[in-house]
């Protein structure tokens, strides 16, 4: 099968890869972490989000996964940087599909990120529930260091 | 824009390693899927297409008569390899027509004196769905499951025969894992048990790569074909037992040809082919064997070494020469495959075949399908080099860690949270 050339840029050069578990200025509970897929299915994606003021400051992904599955998170990162959790909620598998050229073999793999962005602000959204009533400390602010 | 922070030891990016003097890429290591044709064989072929064109069939005049001679010694190359006589091989247009003429063929025949027929779960899908076939047709089959190595034994084989088994169909070596059956030892328990149910094997893989002799194997049909022993592709032959005659009904009807078990213009230069690959099989198998077992333990050990969590699937004692299929662990077959973009191998993942489901072969032995979806296979051959063997490992090696560090599973097995405890989300 070929691909096209934005699933080789993002399977060459993934974006965002990572975790924001290994970064001591970020505080837990500014993550939301979204985990889909199963290894028996051959694939499964981690999607995490790190939000500030309500924006999505940053993302972060690892995927197993074939190249479709790797470019439709690695993308997904990229596309959902700066939204609120609202517009990063309807972000549909279509824009995915659409942006890297997926042949529909490889649709799932699309789905799968939109999964793993609504599991990442489901996550977060979980995390800020008993946190309301206590009042938002926000941290200092910090940019992710360049590796 | 915000920075690409990685936190991760090396980059995930892919790094271009060096071609090495002498390797020409792209590198063709999926010899079981098919084979180039040796030049040999291509010299062998050309006077039959432009010089001796004539129908081996003609009787009349020269062109006839010499094209009939080519076949006839062809025949002679293939029984030299294969044993037996050279009368007993049946031309087809390759293993698969070859495969469902001994099994269709075998159970039309034998329709009145049985309806039961044994095969294996990892044989190829030519004789699979040609038992399937049947099955819709009446016949019963049972599909025995090999033992973890891939391999089965002749008391399993016995054990699942009736009075109604027929036929016995058991591949010689297997496509994807090399595995190769005791053969000998499962055609002397069938006919020990049965000497009238009929033993088949899908001899494809095996023939001329490792020793086979349809008399020491006690077969009665055995399929092999040229494009996988550096012949053309488009040429197989059905061996046939004559003493004691084994019949089978054609699929194929027309002018009699093949003794009447299949029609149809025999295609000379493609024999031709098929048996000069023969008999250079027949003279270079000893010290090809050797060569391709070296080169398969040096992209073993070179792998292994560098990389922990790889498991090789199926036996590796009792295997072809120049196979290696292997997993490598909490890496997706495919995006492995990406990455090696200029080796052509394969792989059991699903997402390499249109059904998403991983290898039947590798869910037979048991491999779970996590691991099944991070199998690779190499299938070295007559043309393969040391040089290219040790490109390959450097290559596979940094594309596999490179993808670890991308793969969450990775990250949770080094941080010693088992898998398997996680409740994940089949999709």
């Amino acid at each position: 099968m070929a691909y096209s050339d934005k699933v080789i840029d993002h399977y060459e050069n993934p974006r965002n890869v990572g975790t924001f578990k290994a970064q001591s200025d970020v505080d837990a509970s500014e993550v939301g972490t979204g985990l889909v897929g199963a290894p028996a299915c051959g694939d499964v994606m981690r999607l995490e989000i790190r939000v500030k003021d309500g924006l999505i400051a940053d993302a972060k992904f690892k995927t197993f996964g074939c190249g479709s599955a790797i470019a439709s998170s690695s993308l997904a990162t990229e596309m959902i940087k700066g939204m609120t959790l609202d517009q990063a909620a309807q972000i549909k598998n279509t824009h995915i599909v659409q942006e890297l050229n997926l042949p529909p073999v490889k649709i799932h793999c699309s789905v799968l990120a939109e999964d793993a962005i609504k599991a990442a602000i489901e996550d977060y959204k979980k995390k800020q529930a008993p946190r309301v009533a206590a009042g938002s400390a926000g941290t200092a602010a910090a940019k992710p260091q360049d590796a | 824009m915000v920075a690409e922070a990685t936190h991760t030891p090396a980059s995930p990016k892919s790094i271009a390693i060096a071609v090495p003097d002498g390797v020409k890429l792209p590198i063709f290591m999926d010899n079981h899927s098919t084979t180039a044709v040796d030049l040999r064989v291509v010299q062998a072929m050309l006077p039959f297409f432009t010089q001796h064109y004539g129908n081996a069939a003609s009787r009349n005049h020269s062109f006839g008569w010499t094209a009939e001679a080519a076949v006839e010694h062809a025949r002679a190359q293939i029984a030299a390899l294969l044993g037996g006589d050279a009368k007993e091989i049946v031309w087809t247009s390759g293993a698969t027509e070859a495969n469902n003429l001994a099994i269709k063929g075998a159970a039309s025949f034998l329709r009145r004196q049985g309806n039961h027929i044994i095969t294996v779960e990892t044989e190829h899908k030519s004789v699979l769905d040609t038992c399937k076939r049947l099955q819709r047709e009446g016949f019963e089959v049972t599909y025995l499951t090999p033992a973890k190595d891939g391999l089965v034994t002749p008391e399993q084989v016995t054990a699942a025969m009736t009075d109604k088994t027929i036929l016995v169909t058991i591949m010689l070596a297997n496509n994807e894992i090399g595995v190769v059956q005791p053969i000998e030892a499962i055609g002397a328990a069938v006919k020990a048990k049965n000497p009238r149910t009929l033993f088949h094997t899908d001899a494809v893989q095996g023939f001329g790569k490792v020793p086979f002799d349809v008399e020491k194997a006690r077969v009665d049909l055995a399929s092999v074909t040229a494009h996988k022993l550096y012949g053309p592709k488009g040429i197989g032959a059905l061996w046939v037992r004559r003493k004691p005659r084994v019949r089978i009904d054609p699929l194929i009807d027309g002018g009699g040809h093949e003794r009447g078990m299949r029609s149809g213009t025999l295609p000379v230069p493609m024999i031709v082919g098929f048996g000069k690959a023969a008999e250079l099989a027949r003279e270079e198998m000893a010290s090809e064997a050797a060569r391709l077992n070296a080169l398969r333990d040096r992209l073993y050990k070179g792998l292994t070494a560098r990389l922990t969590e790889t498991y090789v699937n199926g036996s590796l004692e009792h295997r072809l020469p120049g196979n290696l299929n292997i997993s490598f662990a909490f890496v997706e077959g495919e995006s492995l495959l990406m990455a090696l973009k200029d080796v052509a191998v394969s792989s059991g993942s699903a997402c390499t075949s249109a059904s998403l489901e991983p290898s039947y072969v590798l869910r037979a032995l048991g491999v779970g399908d996590e691991l099944a979806h991070t199998s690779i296979r190499f299938g070295i051959g007559r043309f393969n080099t040391e040089a290219e063997i040790d490109y390959v490992i450097e290559l596979v090696v940094s594309a596999v860690e490179r993808l670890r560090q991308l793969s969450p599973l990775w990250e949770m097995h080094q941080e010693g949270i088992d898998i398997n405890s996680i409740q994940w989300t089949p999709h």
